[in-house]
This record gives C-alpha cells, sequence and structure tokens, in this order.
C-alpha cells in the first residue's frame, strides 16, 4: 500500500498524528523516525521564515511566545506557494483571531507593515519622475493633472500608533509611541524600502492618485486635514512618483 | 472652498513640496558598503527563503553589505587583517573575507 499525498500532509502538519500507513524503511519496518525528522524539519523551516518574516512582531511579543505562535500558524496556514519570501500574508487576520496576543490589539496592523515593506522589496523597479515639472504647470492644468505611483508604494492606516511603534522597536533613538491613530506610507526609494508617517487624510490621498484620480479630485477626496505639500514632498523625494500627465 | 482658490491652494503646496525637494536631494543618501558588516548583522529586506538577511557568518565579510551615509564607506576604521593588510570598504563586492 503506498501513502497519498492527502495523508502524508496531514500527518506532517500534525506532530501528534501517527506515521501514515505506508511509509517504511528499505527493510520494511515504518519509518517513524525518518518521518519524525521530516515532519520536524517542516516545522523549524517555516517558523524560521516567520521570524525572518516578523523581526518586529517577534520584538514585541518575544521568542516564546512568538515561536509558540509560529507553530500554531504554520499548520493553520501552511504555504500555498512555493514563494517563501511571500510566505505569511495571512498574519494579520490569523493575529487578529489569535487569542493569546488579545491584549495586543495593534499586533495586526504591524504584521501588515512587515508584509508591505516586504512586498515594496520585491515589486517591480519603476524610474522616478521629475517633480520639477508640476511647478511648470499652471493652478487650473495641476488639478487635472495625474500621477503616477511606482509599484512598490503602499498605505496602511491604523487605530494605533502603528509608526511609532515600528520606529520604536527598529530604531535606537525613537521616541516613546503615544496613544493616537497613525498612517504610513511606504516607498523604495533605492533598494531598500522605508515607511513615513502620514495622517489618514495622506493615505486616502495617495490611494486616489495610485487609483489614477486626478490632484483635484484626490484632494477632495482625502478632506481637509490633508497635509498636501508634505504628502506631495515625500511622494517626489522617495521617488514614488513615475510620471506626471 | 470655491474651484479657483482650491487650485490656488494645490498650487501653492505644490510650489512647497518642489522647495522641500531641492533640500532633500542635495543630502547624500546612504549606499551599500560592502566588507564591514560584522557576521550575521548584515542588511537585508528580502524577507525568508532569500539568501541574504543576517546570513554573514564572518566579520567583515566581503560579499555582505551595509547601509552607511554615503562618503563614509571607503573611509570607515576597520581593524587590519591577520596578515597586517589594512581593511577597508568598498562600494562593489570583495573577495576577501569570504567563508570558507
Amino acid at each position: 500500500m503506498t501513502v497519498t499525498q492527502a495523508n502524508f500532509t496531514a500527518a506532517m502538519l500534525d506532530p501528534s498524528a501517527a506515521v501514515p500507513k505506508g511509509l517504511q524503511t528499505p527493510s520494511g519496518d515504518i519509518a517513524s523516525k525518518r518521518f519524525n525528522v521530516y515532519r520536524n524539519n517542516v516545522a523549524v523551516s517555516l517558523s524560521d521564515a516567520l521570524e525572518t518574516a516578523f523581526p518586529v512582531i517577534r520584538r514585541l511579543v518575544g521568542d516564546t511566545f512568538f515561536r509558540a505562535m509560529a507553530g500554531v500558524y504554520l499548520r493553520q496556514h501552511p504555504p500555498t506557494s512555493p514563494l517563501m519570501m511571500f510566505y505569511g500574508e495571512d498574519m494579520p487576520a490569523f493575529l487578529a483571531g489569535f487569542e493569546p496576543a488579545r491584549s495586543l490589539p495593534y499586533l495586526p496592523d504591524i504584521a501588515r507593515i512587515e508584509l508591505g515593506l516586504r512586498r515594496a522589496y520585491h515589486a517591480a523597479d519603476a524610474r522616478p519622475a521629475d517633480g520639477q515639472v508640476l511647478g511648470a504647470l499652471a493652478p487650473d492644468a495641476l488639478m487635472n493633472t495625474r500621477l503616477r505611483i511606482a509599484p512598490a508604494v503602499q498605505t496602511l492606516t491604523s487605530d494605533f500608533p502603528i509608526y511609532s511603534i515600528y520606529r520604536a522597536n527598529t530604531a535606537a533613538d525613537a521616541p516613546k509611541p503615544v496613544m493616537q491613530a497613525e498612517a504610513v506610507l511606504i516607498t523604495r526609494a533605492g533598494f531598500d524600502p522605508d515607511i513615513h508617517l502620514i495622517n489618514a487624510a495622506g493615505a486616502t490621498c495617495v490611494t486616489a492618485l495610485a487609483d489614477g484620480q486626478s490632484l483635484g479630485v484626490a484632494i477632495d477626496t482625502a478632506g481637509e486635514t490633508l497635509n498636501l505639500a508634505g504628502v506631495l514632498n515625500l511622494l517626489l523625494s522617495q521617488g514614488a512618483v513615475t510620471d506626471i500627465y | 472652498m470655491s474651484k479657483a482658490s482650491k487650485s490656488l491652494v494645490l498650487a501653492s503646496a505644490v510650489a512647497t513640496a518642489l522647495t522641500g525637494l531641492a533640500t532633500t536631494s542635495a543630502a547624500a543618501g546612504d549606499v551599500k558598503c560592502y566588507g564591514v558588516s560584522l557576521a550575521g548583522e548584515n542588511d537585508c529586506a528580502a524577507g525568508p527563503g532569500t539568501t541574504c538577511a543576517g546570513t554573514s557568518t564572518i566579520d567583515y565579510q566581503g560579499n555582505a553589505w551595509t547601509l552607511v551615509p554615503e562618503g563614509t564607506c571607503e573611509t570607515m576604521d576597520l581593524p587590519a587583517m591577520a596578515d597586517g593588510t589594512p581593511r577597508e570598504g568598498s562600494l562593489e563586492e570583495l573577495d576577501r573575507d569570504l567563508p570558507a
């Protein structure tokens, strides 16, 4: 009798499951030691991948908690693609429903930042447009102007100070987070992604621009709390604008 | 706000944004500097399944890089090599200090 792939996978993801029937050594014995080594390697390598992927989450919850949580995650969400660089896509939703992490309600949004930074790292390259072109346009023409946004650019909004929490756990001299809603803009000016603090209106504006809306529509959608000069400066200085049309 | 005054607000915001831009781009950016990071501390944001993050296994490994402010890469002080040759950072991959 041979083992089916479904039986093998089910046993591989359940540490207490028996060795699937049909797995045997050359001498005909049940290959329990070999299977256990394999099963353990799968779990350890996926835990390692999650540690690499979510360094700030790991810092926030500690090593022991992280390893235990990774063990639950990897069994509920085994990889669906061989591209390990994107493993962990379901982490925000998983953390939101993970009872032991209930006391840290900002964890899902921090996981979104870490996923976003990774997506930005692997996003297609884009040549930045010359921002000075905007300065030459008349006010009325500006209203109808559109900006093409680089593939690496993403925005995230949160009810929590996600930017401050991320910074406090990645930079030595960052100030202590203060409880407030924050939004972040993820860009990749050169080789490596970076996050910047914006507000919710800034995130709405960038999303509208990325959707192909004109500057006029984007500032209307974003509303009164938009710091337009700040957002435009950030986009242009980070090479996040690839075309002005 | 009327349409005309809104377009003026936009124009002034663009002007402010561009003024700031000149100063930002004048500041030097970070560059990848090879051969200066300590074992396991090389930079990489590529995540799992890639081969670079924190994978350098020896100090000052020649093919591992760290982001440093532009202009400091080739001038930073590093301990000399075992045979007394001075060790310098480089903007390109080095073939010294490679893992066996």
